[in-house]
């Protein structure tokens, strides 16, 4: 019995790459709940909006690459993730301006407006399979493993190496400072806390003064922003293949209902809840219960739960799960 | 020449039929004037038409002296205006201290002097003012909606049945603040169902009936009056 290595497989192979998945999700629950929340529909074009600001993140990088621009040790992403901000927000608003404000003015249903995001989805997914194509890209530079399996390995001695990819940490460390950041300017600014009151009584929001358009443009800000982290970090740690994308949008939903919808903490731990079900439920456990269990009693299979082809069928189930016994979301709190 | 009024208001819902005809109410800072009526009246129409949230389609409204028909909702709020609606009058997911910073959205002043106002006429929403509005009592909330309206330090207050659904003890309670929210030189107009309490807090009340004025006098007249007491007080 060896707890130690045990823990460590663990540790390598489910829970840093669970915290590094859930926070890519979690960025893009955050967004679904917050144009659900504020302008009030399920938007079906996030996967796709993720890709359109990566795709930029993408050609950027090749270009800074070809002009010798580089961030040492760090992907060159990071450094043209500002620009494609601005790329994606500006999209986002010529969208806004020509498709979803006709229908917010004329007050269509939710649904409605879900069916013309379902539109969107498609134009963006056109305009994305014409300027890039719909190939595998990588696009990651920069120093790839913080800590190597074998110098782990020669640094502790033990049998099971820790790999700390760079991206992992990037991912993880990006998303708590843009999270904590929002979640600042939500609750304790003036701007923030007159979304929020937009969200809750719109009505009550117009009689005290509250500028629709000013509130719908922060929420497109907000939203282009977390779109484009999300989908960047979540291109540099596996890689940006816009279909990929738009599959992803089932995690994202079930993150954003599984936390409640409309409510940003649920969607931001409800990231984490997918991500850490999908790999806990299709990882192979052989080779830890052979630490943990006595020789004799060592399983002949792989104890693997579920393929990872099913990994998709996991946040489905969890989503019609939450949906059936607690429609609200599991955590209790605030909306947005 | 009274200091905020509607002068013969016509005004309906979109294409549909007129629902206040030639309508006329006014109010002067400091008093108290209640809107009475059956049911479909014109009560809250009058009242939104005031507000703006419905457009005339004749008459004008004026406050000051200055004709405010055209401008928005919003725009009237600047000019003093503070409206609380029968219901969904509050935030009920924030506190109560942010209801009362969103009221004061247009201010660009310091408001946390005209917060610790607030606290003073409503003493339980300082006790309360880092709870969720939504956890408090329908009595809580209706100061919410007072105090939140409030917080631009209005001219003219604009109170659409404010004592809807609560209990005969609040509804005391309500009317005692609306007479010291009155005496801060508050212009206060209010549609109410309890016609006789109301009127017993008022200094003049108007009846309409089928968006007409009906009979308009001060709160004792009216209350005396054996026309209005046999058709709407049910005495």
């Amino acid at each position: 019995m060896d707890y130690i290595n045990a823990i460590i497989l663990l540790l390598n192979f489910t829970i840093l790459p669970a915290l590094t998945y859930g926070s890519q999700l979690a960025l893009g629950a955050i967004f679904v709940t917050l144009i659900y929340g504020i302008l009030r529909f399920a938007n079906f074009a996030t996967g796709d909006m993720m890709s359109f600001g990566t795709m930029f993140a993408v050609l950027l990088t090749y270009y800074f690459q070809s002009i010798g621009l580089n961030l040492g040790f760090l992907p060159t992403a990071l450094l043209t993730i500002p620009i494609a901000i601005f790329m994606m927000i500006f999209y986002m608003l010529i969208i806004d301006k020509f498709v979803f404000s006709y229908y917010r003015i004329k007050k269509s249903p939710p649904v409605q407006l879900a069916m013309v995001s379902v539109g969107v989805m498609f134009v963006t997914q056109a305009i994305i399979r014409i300027i890039i194509g719909p190939s595998d890209r990588r696009f990651l530079d920069g120093e790839k493993f913080i800590l190597k399996a074998t110098e782990f390995k020669q640094m502790t001695g033990l049998n099971e190496g820790l790999t700390i990819k760079s991206t992992q940490i990037i991912t993880i460390a990006v998303t708590i400072v843009v999270v904590s950041i929002m979640f600042w300017f939500l609750n304790k600014t003036k701007t923030g806390t007159s979304m929020r009151a937009y969200s809750d009584n719109e009505d009550l929001a117009l009689l005290s003064g509250i500028d629709p358009k000013k509130v719908v443009l922060i929420t497109w800000i907000i939203a282009g922003i977390l779109a484009t982290i999300g989908g960047v970090l979540y291109g540099l740690d596996k890689s940006y293949r816009p279909f990929v994308y738009f599959n992803n949008m089932l995690p994202i939903f079930a993150a954003a209902i599984v936390g409640g919808i409309g409510n940003p903490y649920g969607a931001f731990l409800g990231g984490y809840v997918i991500a850490f079900a999908e790999i806990f439920l299709t990882y192979a456990y052989k080779k830890f219960f052979a630490y943990i269990l006595p020789e004799t009693l060592e399983p002949n299979s792989l104890v693997q739960l579920l393929s990872t082809d099913y990994k998709f069928a996991i946040s489905f189930s969890i989503l019609v799960i939450v949906l059936l016994f607690r429609p609200s979301g599991i955590f209790e709190g605030k909306k947005i | 020449m009274a200091f905020f009024e509607g002068n013969k208001m016509t005004a309906g819902y979109g294409d549909g039929p007129d629902i206040i005809t030639s309508c006329s109410l006014n109010v002067n800072k400091g008093e108290i004037v209640a809107i009475l009526g059956p049911n479909g009246a014109g009560k809250s129409t009058a009242m939104k038409s005031l507000l703006g949230l419905l457009k005339l389609k004749s008459g004008y409204v004026k406050i000051n002296d200055e004709d405010i028909s055209k401008l928005s909702p919003q725009d009237r709020v600047k000019k003093g205006i503070s409206f609380v609606p029968q219901t969904k009058n509050v935030f009920a997911e924030l506190t109560v201290q942010e209801n009362l910073e969103i009221g004061a959205f247009l201010r660009e002043d310091d408001i946390q002097s005209v917060i610790s106002e607030i606290y003073e006429l409503f003493p339980i929403l300082s006790e309360k003012k880092s709870q969720i509005v939504g956890e408090l009592s329908g009595g809580q909330r209706q100061q919410v909606a007072l105090g939140r309206a409030l917080m631009i330090k209005p001219s003219v207050l604009m109170l659409d049945e404010p004592t809807a659904g609560v209990s005969p003890i609040v509804m005391d309670e309500l009317f005692e603040h609306i007479i010291k929210i009155k005496k801060t030189n508050v212009a206060v107009i209010m549609v109410e169902q309890n016609a006789k309490q109301a009127l017993s807090i008022s200094d003049r009340g108007y009846v309409l009936v089928t968006g007409q004025n009906k009979f308009e006098g001060s709160g004792e007249d009216l209350l005396n009056d054996p026309e209005v007491r046999r058709s709407f007080l049910g005495v």
